[in-house]
């Protein structure tokens, strides 16, 4: 032992100043990086949308004073969503519905499987969990590849189908089918809300349940008056954890229909964002689906950081 | 004999239908992926219908398998090259801004925190939109390519650090700092060996989170890539999946998925010997992928 470490304490005033100090030494890096790659380029979509298109090179020409801005690349995508000119009309409700749809299946298969799964305790919980989680660590594009090769016209569902050829069975199941598409999107998001929901339910105190039984609530009534109002903020939170990308995606359709029949909004940002001259109507777009986004979004940050939900 | 209405009203009767959901559920989900894989050792072109067992996709075709085509093994490396940067800069920078975040009151870290959480249910691809115009539009030094993918990607990532770093922050408290500091610790010192040892768990959570989903990321990397060069495994799947590929592009779905359980295998039993003896971590599958 030297003598220095058996020295008095410095005193603890500057040793609180030292740590207060200290936090935002940490945190400056990351919100420096938030700041500027982040909320940045957000204002740079918006300089963007009120810019300037470069009358001859048919490229986007960002302005940067917001008093100079120039509405009419926004006016001209809010112009043409309904009404005769109303191109982009049906790409957004298509999304809405879509989103809908696919969110409402993931609930459905979602909510029995994590109750299922935080219910049950022993050693198959673990490798069940496991392989629940299983699809959100394998690539999305290739969960969307092993649809394509099964919905082919000779592909294993058409076979399936046919039953051995007992039946003759050639669904186009990959042009143009909303319904393949909407399957898709469940298919492809649902393993984003199963864990969120298994975190909240797994959380529900058991003893409360018992309760309601014991109390004489039957096995509806228990769950419609204790469990779900119990578990409704997590749910919440489940569901906009999923349906907040599935607003931006392109792909899924892409891969699963590439027909503008099944476009969504995403389609239509991912189809003028790389067109010379469209790159503002890109942006407009982007700043739609943000407008929509951001209250859902919001609502969410609430949930998360009042602690009712772990994400 | 037992009607439906005694079987229905029994409190003690096996769950069946949640436990033919959850089966039919894993039937669905796991199926059509394990089909994708078995069809990427066919002997013949067809990716229906199976011709027999071979790796000619895998190494034996000489122009055709992964490891002879330049395009796929580019996209594969390329992959793990942006999975492993984005985590090198993602992890240390969550980690500090989560300590930074959570020992400084007051409105603007409240906003940063608020900021970050944004950026996690942000949809992906107006962040990929923002970035590729800054990218394109601005003189900047740090052009489309792997520059842009990693800085893209980071800040798509840095929320999964920083969230499991604050959860594991509340959930072991300040009393051991506040103990080493007591006992004569400077801050930092308390920092970096009392709470960075207690935070390790959630430190390498979040390193395989953040490895195995950037090496699944799409959306950003497909924009901010420069040329054929700089596309990595999911974007050459997007590119060709619906232009008769041959069982290639499965064999290179799978090396990048064998990739994956390989990194979440040896991460998962790194988290148990790390968290061994450790009662106030959630030692099971579910504290590992963070429940998020």
């Amino acid at each position: 032992m030297t003598l220095t470490e058996v020295a008095p304490q410095p005193a603890p005033q500057s040793k609180r100043a030292r740590a207060s100090l200290l936090g935002p030494a940490l945190a400056l890096p990351g919100i420096a990086w938030l700041l500027l790659f982040f909320l940045a380029p957000l204002y740079v979509v918006l300089a963007i949308v009120f810019g300037r298109t470069d009358p001859i090179f048919r490229t986007a020409v960002p302005v940067w004073n917001p008093l100079q801005w120039n509405p009419s690349q926004f006016n001209y995508v809010l112009g043409r969503i309904v009404g005769a000119q109303g191109i982009f009309g049906p790409a957004l409700l298509r999304t809405a519905v879509y989103v809908l749809l696919a969110g409402l299946l993931c609930l459905l298969i979602a909510f029995p499987v994590a109750y299922y799964v935080a219910r049950l305790s022993g050693r198959g919980k673990g490798l069940l969990l496991a392989l629940l989680i299983a699809p959100f660590w394998i690539s999305y594009m290739m969960r969307m590849l092993a649809w394509v090769n099964l919905l082919q016209d000779d592909g294993l569902v058409n076979r399936l189908l046919s039953l051995g050829g007992l039946f003759d069975v050639r669904v186009h199941w990959l042009t143009g089918q909303p319904a393949v598409v909407v399957l898709g999107l469940a298919y492809g998001y649902v393993a984003y809300m199963i864990l969120p929901l298994y975190a909240g339910l797994d959380r529900l105190p058991q003893s409360t349940l018992e309760a309601a039984r014991d109390l004489g609530a039957n096995r509806v009534a228990s769950f419609w008056r204790v469990t779900l109002p119990m578990c409704l903020p997590t749910i919440v939170a489940a569901v906009l954890l999923t349906c907040l990308p599935m607003l931006g995606d392109y792909f899924t359709s892409d891969m699963l229909s590439a027909s503008p029949k099944t476009a969504m909004v995403g389609n239509l940002i991912n189809d003028s964002v790389q067109s010379p001259g469209q790159t503002g109507q890109a942006g407009a777009l982007v700043m739609l689906v943000l407008l929509v986004a951001v209250l859902p979004m919001f609502y969410y940050v609430r949930v998360t950081s009042r602690g009712d939900v772990s994400s | 004999m037992r009607g439906p209405v005694a079987w229905w009203n029994d409190p003690w009767r096996p769950p069946r239908i949640l436990v033919g959901v959850t089966a039919a559920y894993l039937a669905w989900s796991l199926i059509p992926v394990l089909i994708a894989v078995i069809f990427s050792f066919n002997n013949g072109r067809s990716r229906t219908s199976w011709q027999g067992f071979s790796t000619r996709w895998y190494w034996g075709d000489a122009t055709k398998s992964v490891w002879h085509d330049a395009a796929l093994h580019t996209a594969l490396l390329q992959t793990l090259k942006l999975g492993v940067i984005t985590t090198l800069v993602t992890v240390p920078l969550g980690v500090m801004f989560a300590i930074g975040i959570d020992r400084w009151r007051g409105r603007l870290p409240a906003g940063a925190n608020m900021l970050m959480l944004v950026s996690f249910v942000l949809p992906e691809v107006l962040l990929a939109v923002a970035l590729l115009f800054v990218v394109t539009s601005l003189s900047l030094p740090i052009g489309l390519g792997t520059g842009a993918q990693v800085l893209g990607l980071v800040t798509f990532q840095i929320a999964y650090p920083a969230v499991l770093v604050r959860a594991r922050l509340a959930t072991i408290g300040t009393q051991y700092e506040e103990a080493a500091m007591d006992l004569g610790a400077s801050p930092l010192a308390a920092l970096r060996r009392v709470t960075l040892p207690l935070l390790l768990p959630a430190i390498f959570a979040s390193i395989v989170l953040v490895f195995a989903d950037v090496i699944d990321d799409f959306v950003l990397v497909r924009y901010l890539s420069s040329n054929s060069s700089t596309e990595p495994v999911s974007v050459k799947i997007y590119n060709t999946a619906r232009a008769a590929p041959t069982p290639a592009l499965n064999a290179l779905a799978a090396l990048l998925l064998f990739a994956a359980l390989l990194a979440i295998t040896l991460g998962y039993l790194a988290y148990r010997r790390i968290t061994r003896g450790d009662h106030t971590a959630d030692r099971g599958i579910a504290g590992f992928a963070g429940e998020a």
